[in-house]
This record gives C-alpha cells, structure tokens and sequence, in this order.
C-alpha cells in the first residue's frame, strides 16, 4: 500500500486542482451569463478565421513587434510545454518515470526544444518584467494600474519564471542521475539546456538527487495546478478566453454601431399615420425596455466576456486620444471596471443563495464616472488597438445611452445639438429651407 | 467663383423623368458650414467636369442623425434616419456619393437595417473611379512635389478600411505624400467624433486637435490633406493654434483635384 502512496496524493492533488478550476469556470459562465442574450450566429466562417488569425495567430500581437514576439515566445512555449504536463500527469498516475522516453529520438528532440523554450521564456518573462518595472513603460504605470493590477501583472511573471526553472532543475537532476545510471531512472532525452546547470549538482550522492529532482519534479506540477487555478482571480484568463472572445468579436465594420430594436418599434408608431397617438398601451404588453447600461446587467454577454478576457496591457489607453491628451477615459478602465463590477455581483448572488440583493452600487458613477464616458471620440482607436478583439467603445456607447434616454443627462452642449438636429434638421441652428443656399453662393 | 454651379435636385429630376447616375449626399457641414462648402462645390465642379449625371436632395435632405446616434439618443438618429429612408426610397435611390464620412458611415452601415439599402461611396473613392474610367484626367503641375500628409478620418479609416482610395488620389497629384506617425489603421483622431465636435472637450493637458496637428507639423508637410469636414476644421484650427497658416494648408481631397485641374 505504502509504494503507491505518492500515486494516491498525486491523484487527490490534480482532482482537487481540476475540480476547483471546474468551480471557478461555472462562476465565469454564471456571471457571464447574466448578460443579456446577443445573436451571434452569423458569420461563422469568419468568425472562426478571427479566432485563428486574432488567437491561435498572434497576428494583433506583432502590431507591436518588441512586446509581440516576446509574446508569441511566452505563448508558443506555454503551448508546447504543456505536452511534457501530459507525461507528468502520467508519470503520476501510474508512478512511471518519462513514460514518453520510449519514443526514442523523437523523445530527444521534444525535451530539447522544451527545454530551449523554457529558456526563451525566462528571458523573455525577465524582459517584460524590466519593462514594467524599470523602464516602467507608460501604459503599465497609469492610474487603473495601482494595487492589484500592479501585483498581479508581477505575480504572473514570477509563477512562469519559477515554473521554468523548476522545469530546468528537474531536468538537470534527471540528466545527472542518468549519467549515474540511477535506478528508475532511464535514459531518455536531449538536455541541452539543464546538462549547463546539472555541474551544480556533481559531488551529490545518488538519494540527494532523487530529492532534488523529486521536489522540482513535484513543486512544477503542484504550480501549475496552482497557476490553473489563480487564472480566475487575474487577468490572465486571457489564455484561456481570448480564443472564444475572438470568435464572438465585432464582424461587422468598426462603424456600424448597433441600431436598437426596441426604439425601431416607437420610431415607426410615431411616423405611421394611420396609428392612434392616445391608444392606451395593450393590457399584456410588456414593461417598456431600458435603454442603454447603467449597470453590467445591462450589457450583453459578449461585453461580460470581454471584461473577463482584458489582460489589461493597455494598448487600448495608450492609443486613445482622449487618454493621450490628459483625459480621464481610459478604454482598458472601463474594462477592468466592468470586469470589477461583475465580480460583486456574483459574489452578491453566492452570498444570497442565488438572489441578488440590492447593494446601492452600479456600473455608472460608482465605477465609471460621466466624464470619462463623454471624453469618447467613438474612434475605435481602442478597439483596433486589442490583441483579443475586445470592444470598449460598445459600452461606453451602451451607458451614453442610458444617460441620454433614460436620464436626459447629455451635457448642455449636446443637448443644444440635438435639440437643433430634431428642430432643423442639422446639429446647428440652420433652417432646413436654407440647405441649398450653397449653390447660389460665391 | 467663374461659372455658377449647376445643381440639379431630385425633385427637379424626378419632375422631368429623370433619374441622376447617383446622388450627393451634401450632408450637415457641407451644406451649412463656410468651410465646407468650399468642398462641396469643388467636388460639384468635379462631377460636373465628368459629365456626371447626380443630384441633391435640397431642402429634402436631413440630418443622418450620427451626432444624435453617437452622443447616446437613438431615438433621434432612427426618427431623422426614418425619415431620410423615406424620402430617398420615394426618389428611388440607388447610388449615394458622400464627403462627409460620418454621413458615408450611417448610411452605409446603420440604415440598411431601418430599411434604407443603397450603394454608399465616398468621394475619395467616387473620384478615384472616375479616374480609372477616364471621365477625368490630370496634368500633375500644379502640386507637383508638394509635401503633403494625409490625415486619415476615423469613419473613412479604421471604421471602413478605406485607406488607400485618398492616398491614391494624393500620387496623382505627383505630390510627395508623407506619412506622419499615426496613420492608417492607427490614425490619430481629430477629436471632433462622437459629437465633441458640437461640446466642449472634457478637462485634460491639451486638446486632441493639437496633439493631432503637431504629428502632422513633425513631417513638414506644405499641405494636410483631409477628407472629411471636421477632421478639416480641426485641423485648420490646429494649424491656427500653431500659427502656421502662412505656411501649412488644410484641403479636401477633392479640392486638391479640383485646384490641380484648374477649376
């Protein structure tokens, strides 16, 4: 019973690993879910090419070629690695050692390009950590960036750097015992990067070793766990949700914003001659529709989604004029804000047995104030400018709307312009009669 | 102005029988604003020069409803779009050529789905068409390596990835066409979308108009070039700002055209 101890605990680890990630994944559809429905059934063909263009391809990502093929390194070993997570999974399970080692040279060359990946992902980690925290770049030292965004944006440097050298130090271990001609310890695989640090362990007796490459072996495996299930608590689920947040992104021009049903419905009434404008409303009809957000439920799922998948590298705040000249709208804000919001209220739902229970807080001056939303130029600077096909400017559209039509609450300028718009036909005080006046004009 | 314009309305041509190859869409700022108006009728002399056949909607035409639409009042922007849809559908349009891009952009993308379906071009791309067939022609001269920068409009830009139309229209100038930092899909705003162009900017260190002007003056261009009414008047102001209108001006592509044919 006692040999396959290490087995049972490996197993109640990944189950206990897996089954939390599982939980956090249901609060993420939950709270998502609580958007409101949005079609997105058309375009599927191009869709899918967004996704393996936007996600699988980095191609936004390079848009910035220092960040982008750091980037896509960190990516493309975070992807490859993961198949040696499938041989510690087994190795695990069944208490083998390099299950894989019997695919021979094709086993060489896997560990061997791990391990130069590995590489390559601890100097590129390092590297973006001197740009946050050095160079202090721009667009990570802004005001949204203070506590947890700051921490958080470290934090994952770190458990990938640790995880990298955690991986080497197995290896070197390995390598090392291997060359003893260690029991249990088979000979499989090219190390060309550990065999470097493996001189640290010579003079080692055989058993120091095992506990070296034992604790590497299981603290790698442990922090990715780990790292798995801190994914919920930090931007960094974009690994996981940039691909379908990619899927679903805007198909459609940047322009084209969306034209509301419900108000289609009203316009038409008024502009039917034949309808009676003092016919009392239809006794079943429904309650009248809110326009716009003032708070997240308000926004449709695929806005919630985004919210969960900005990872907060602000290239939408560094190309948004208004955020260039000194203004307080940030794009990447109003993400994190709507992100923020949504995790009180589901923490709201699970404190109240499923029921939210009103707790005088919303999205719209609690979170984003009125002056950042009138800031906008409706650019789409911001939604350009995202690796991952997020749209800031749908919600800071969705929220003037609310403040325009549910709270008549546009600023007087503007309301001057509409009022001229309704009146005369032009956002100026010009009578519609003198339209043509230019012609006769010198 | 040498020869009075000839505009024909649809009213005119609907009365006579008649129906125009397309319809110019003259827009809010075209029509009302002394800047430009300078655009619209330099684009008029150009269409006419072509022997295009088109027409104006007049005192028909209405307010397409973007500003309302993006400072959040959807009810007003489908009530002007409604009735704009109406009276164009009544004229049986089929082809509107526009140089306003804000105009270009709602009609383009947001009526159809209110019932308006046409085909949408602006100018840019109108007259780069009409290059390609041959009804107009240029002689360089004029502007013949003149710097020259070419500030992308939002709407025309990143909205509709249209980007090479104005730019091809610039070569044909035999101009030197230079590029400033931010261009293209990365375009800097002029700061006048989303209706600021009718408030007040909100607190911050500069205006954007400014900022997008001094990326502008950092290429040394003797001419902006722009392609929409308020990226024009914000960066004539901006030119202003930095007291360089002696030596930097701001003109519509289709003035640009219209100039270097001697119109």
């Amino acid at each position: 019973m006692m040999e396959y101890l290490p087995n049972i605990i490996f197993a109640f680890v990944l189950v206990a690993g897996i089954g939390y990630f599982t939980r956090n994944v249901n609060r993420l559809r939950r709270n998502i879910k609580l958007g409101k429905d949005v079609d997105v059934s058309d375009n599927t063909g191009q869709r899918w090419r967004n996704m393996a263009k936007i996600a699988l391809g980095q191609t936004k990502m390079v848009v910035r070629p220092i960040a982008g093929i750091l980037h896509v390194i960190v990516y493309v070993g975070f992807i490859v690695i993961n198949i040696e997570v499938l041989e510690i999974i087994i190795d695990g399970l069944l208490g083998t050692h390099r299950i894989f080692g019997s695919l021979g040279v094709l086993y060489d060359v896997l560990i061997a390009s791990f391990e130069v990946l590995a590489l390559l992902v601890i100097i590129s980690v390092s590297a973006f950590w001197v740009r946050r925290n050095i160079i202090r770049l721009k667009r990570f030292i802004k005001p949204e960036m203070k506590g947890w965004p700051k921490q958080d944006g470290n934090m994952i440097l770190y458990i990938e750097l640790v995880l990298m050298i955690l991986f080497l130090t197995m290896n070197a271990a390995d390598y090392q015992l291997q060359q003893l001609d260690a029991a249990h310890y088979t000979k499989a695989g090219a190390f060309p990067i550990s065999q470097i640090i493996a001189p640290l362990f010579e003079g080692l007796s055989i058993s120091s070793l095992i506990v070296v490459e034992r604790i590497a072996w299981w603290l790698h495996i442990v922090g990715i766990l780990f790292f798995l299930n801190y994914l919920y608590y930090s931007k960094h689920l974009h690994i996981l949700l940039a691909f379908p947040n990619t899927y679903y992104g805007k198909v459609k021009p940047k322009g084209q914003f969306k034209n509301l049903d419900a108000v289609t419905e009203e316009v038409k009434l008024m502009l039917d001659p034949s309808a009676d404008p003092f016919a009392a409303p239809a006794e079943d009809a429904a309650e009248p529709e809110k326009f716009g957000a003032s708070d997240v439920t308000d926004l449709n799922w695929v806005q919630l989604l985004n919210a969960y998948t900005c990872t907060e590298c602000g290239r939408c705040t560094d190309e948004c004029p208004a955020n260039q000249t000194g203004k307080k709208l940030s794009p990447r804000k109003i993400m994190m804000d709507t992100r923020d919001r949504l995790e009180e209220v589901g923490k709201n739902l699970e404190a109240n047995k499923g029921k939210f229970v009103e707790d005088n807080n919303q999205l719209l001056d609690n979170y984003i104030t009125r002056e950042e939303l009138w800031a906008c130029t409706t650019c789409n600077a911001c939604v350009q400018a995202c690796p991952v096909s997020i749209d800031p400017l749908s919600i800071i559209m969705d929220m003037r709307q609310y403040l325009v039509m549910e709270q008549s609450a546009a600023p007087t300028d503007l309301n001057n312009m509409m009022g001229n718009v309704e009146n005369n036909g032009a956002p100026w005080p010009f009578n519609q009669m003198d339209r043509l006046n230019w012609a006769n004009e010198d | 102005m040498a020869e009075e314009l000839k505009v024909p309305t649809m009213a005119e041509l609907f009365a006579a029988g008649k129906s125009p190859e397309v319809l110019f869409w003259v827009g809010c700022a075209g029509s009302f604003d002394d800047r430009a108006k300078k655009i619209t009728k330099a684009f008029v002399q150009l269409l006419t020069k072509a022997n295009v056949s088109f027409a104006v909607l007049g005192t028909e035409e209405s307010c397409t409803g973007d500003p309302a639409k993006r400072a959040g009042n959807e009810f007003l922007f489908q009530m002007q779009a409604m009735t704009n849809i109406e009276v164009m559908n009544a004229y049986e349009i089929k082809k509107i050529v526009t140089a306003c891009p804000h105009c270009f952009n709602t009609i383009k993308n947001e009526y159809p789905g209110l019932g308006g379906k046409y085909e949408v071009v602006h100018h840019t791309q109108f007259l780069k068409q009409l290059f390609e067939e041959g009804r107009i022609s240029l002689e360089g001269g004029k502007f013949k390596g003149k710097r020259i920068t070419y500030h992308d409009p939002c709407y025309l830009g990143r909205a509709n990835n249209i980007f090479e139309a104005p730019r091809e229209l610039i070569r044909k100038l035999d101009a030197e066409l230079v590029e400033m930092k931010s261009c293209k899909q990365r375009g800097l705003c002029c700061g006048a979308g989303g209706a600021q162009m009718f408030k007040e900017p909100e607190e911050g260190d500069k205006d954007v108009n400014i900022e997008r002007t001094e990326q502008a003056m950092e290429v040394e261009p003797e001419i902006i070039a722009a392609a929409c009414p308020f990226c024009n008047t914000m960066m004539t102001d901006g030119v202003k700002n930095k007291e360089k209108e002696d030596s930097v001006a701001v003109m519509d592509i289709a003035e640009l055209i219209a100039s270097a044919e001697n119109l």
